[in-house]
């Protein structure tokens, strides 16, 4: 893989940020968008635009077929068995409260359990917060311990013969502790306790085969994929689609309306209320042709090498901290320095063009667990380089010039 | 933008070591400010005694090094001020982050003047503001008795 030739697809590293190059450190929030990602949906608008669905003109049957080609597309990349287990929603966050409310609506009463983990993103927490408040349900944190890894013993323990769903992140977006979910699932499933994961991270670093986690339900984001803003795609189990009540009403999820009674669409179209982002969706398209074209395995094997750079010339730096120190970590870097606050790090970096994030990057069970309010976050994308790696140590040395640290 | 206008050597020894940490002893006046965004927690103790004025005023906090200058520059300039006094001098600072490029109160000489001037560096760093109106806030709210906690998403 030719890092440079990758880089120069992005438009946005040909600007200048407060005078320096971008060192584009922030990919875990929203990666940055290559050229055809770009172009696609100028051209979509220029040329093809229609709603979906709803006409028989021919720019609304290109749009349709468009549209629905993206779901195809999203299929075969997470190799899920059918198109109608891939919705489409705004991002992850909403695919998440998709699952969270129908199910808990059908299958969660008062007492239930529902196990998700200290690692949780907000996002995988607060719509199951919500059956706690409606339905008086419980839910269980599955401990993490010092290096950032879920204890599966631990977990493992949690489960009783209430526990109705287990919800837990493949990839860390603090720490980037690589969840085996594969294992988690056989645990689940001998239960027969179905299985949400959110893969905001994971699909756009790591390789995910639904088919071969055999989860129930997968949500990611395609922001984060090289993407447009406004998609989020949920997968699940037909079984579930199926059986499940749907989330959104409105138009298009209706197959017959009456005044006494209402059918509703079959699947995806049950699922996809409204007017969809179909320019985003339809964009969405080229993202997958972009993470194809560079290939998972070569991808893996770029961010792995740039990882370990980077573990390795932070860590020579003194008084930087790593948090997690995880069996398999993904290029999420979480770390602290002694005398500095994060916030006081990001604007410093952002001088030099350096943008990373501080926070609690919407982990606030993990920062609590680690006796953190706050830390820095250098996250990696496939376009990042050793030079950007150099350029943030020199940066951060120039914190600890200006903190006086020594 | 400039580094050095925002992390002053004040505001770096501020930041580096408070002043009035803690609870002040038989505090009357209390609250806290969070800023959900960061993380960042301030806590205020106000005492004051019958002639309404601030007798002792400390803080507990967490957060940068912006947050925590600007709540320790504040604990000593409205140590020993009048109630009226302290909100003249709250407001001449949001007025000076805010609107204005220079502090006008009465209630503050030359020095001390200078000394709040020195967080003004966050103006051209809009996302670093509400680092330093945090605690001016929760000073307000802790002088008014207000229950609730400040949130600096609620404040503008
Ligand atoms: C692990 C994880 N889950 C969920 C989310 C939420 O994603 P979105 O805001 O796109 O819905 C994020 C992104 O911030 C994330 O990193």
């Amino acid at each position: 893989m030719d890092v440079n030739e990758i880089k120069s697809q992005f438009p946005i590293f040909s600007k200048k940020i407060n005078g320096k190059p971008l060192v584009y450190l922030d990919s875990s929030n929203s990666s940055q968008k290559p050229l055809s990602v770009i172009n696609r949906l100028n051209d979509f608008y220029r040329n093809e635009f229609s709603n979906i669905g709803r006409s028989i003109h021919s720019l609304a049957v290109n749009a349709t077929n468009k549209f629905e080609e993206t779901r195809t597309s999203v299929k075969n990349f997470i190799n899920a068995k059918f198109n109608e287990e891939i919705i489409f929603t705004k991002n992850a966050t909403e695919a998440i409260n998709l699952i969270a409310t129908t199910f808990g609506q059908q299958n969660i009463k008062e007492g239930d359990e529902i196990i998700i983990s200290e690692l949780e993103h907000h996002s995988n927490y607060v719509p199951w917060h919500f059956l706690r408040e409606i339905k008086k349900a419980v839910i269980k944190f599955a401990p993490i311990n010092e290096d950032g890894d879920i204890i599966i013993e631990k977990l493992k323990e949690l489960i009783t013969p209430k526990t109705k769903i287990i919800a837990i992140t493949h990839l860390s977006n603090v720490t980037g502790t690589i969840v085996p979910i594969k294992e988690i699932v056989e645990i689940a499933h001998k239960k027969k306790i179905p299985v949400l994961v959110d893969g905001c991270q994971s699909v756009p670093h790591i390789k995910v085969d639904v088919t071969d986690l055999d989860c129930d339900f997968y949500a990611f984001s395609g922001h984060k994929v090289y993407g447009p803003t406004g998609v989020g795609i949920l997968y699940a189990k037909k079984k579930w689609l199926e059986k499940l009540p749907p989330f959104i009403g409105g138009g298009a999820m209706i197959s017959e309306v009456k005044k006494d009674n209402i059918i509703y669409a079959p699947l995806p179209e049950k699922y996809e209320a409204g007017t969809m982002p179909t320019a985003e969706v339809i964009t969405f398209n080229e993202s997958i042709k972009f993470m194809k074209s560079i290939g998972i395995d070569s991808l893996i094997e770029h961010e792995k090498e740039i990882t370990n750079y980077a573990l390795e010339k932070l860590k020579k730096i003194n008084s930087v901290k790593i948090i997690g120190n995880p069996k398999n970590k993904a290029g999420v870097i979480a770390f602290t320095i002694k005398g500095i606050h994060p916030h006081d790090i990001a604007t410093i970096l952002d001088e030099d063009g350096v943008a990373i994030r501080a926070g609690h990057h919407c982990c606030q069970i993990f920062h609590e667990k680690m006796n953190l309010t706050a830390t820095a976050r250098a996250s990696i994308g496939v376009y990042n380089t050793k030079d950007d790696i150099d350029i943030l140590c020199k940066a951060i040395e120039n914190c600890r010039k200006i903190f006086d640290l020594k | 933008m400039d580094l050095k206008q925002l992390y002053q050597d004040i505001i770096l020894e501020h930041g580096k070591s408070p002043r009035n940490l803690g609870k002040c002893e038989g505090y009357s006046h209390e609250a806290k400010g969070y800023n959900p965004l960061c993380g960042d927690k301030v806590h205020v103790y106000i005492k004051l005694n019958s002639e309404k004025k601030v007798e002792g005023l400390t803080f507990e906090g967490e957060g940068c090094a912006i947050s925590l200058a600007s709540a320790s520059i504040m604990t000593e300039l409205v140590k020993g001020k009048s109630f009226d006094e302290a909100m003249d001098i709250m407001n001449a600072f949001l007025n000076m982050i805010k609107n204005t490029s220079e502090i006008q109160s009465k209630h503050l000489d030359e020095d001390q003047k200078t000394k709040l001037m020195s967080l003004s560096g966050v103006k051209q760093f809009p996302m670093r503001v509400k680092c330093a109106t945090l605690s001016w806030h929760t000073l307000v709210s802790a002088l008014e008795k207000k229950k609730e906690e400040v949130n600096t998403e609620k404040v503008d």
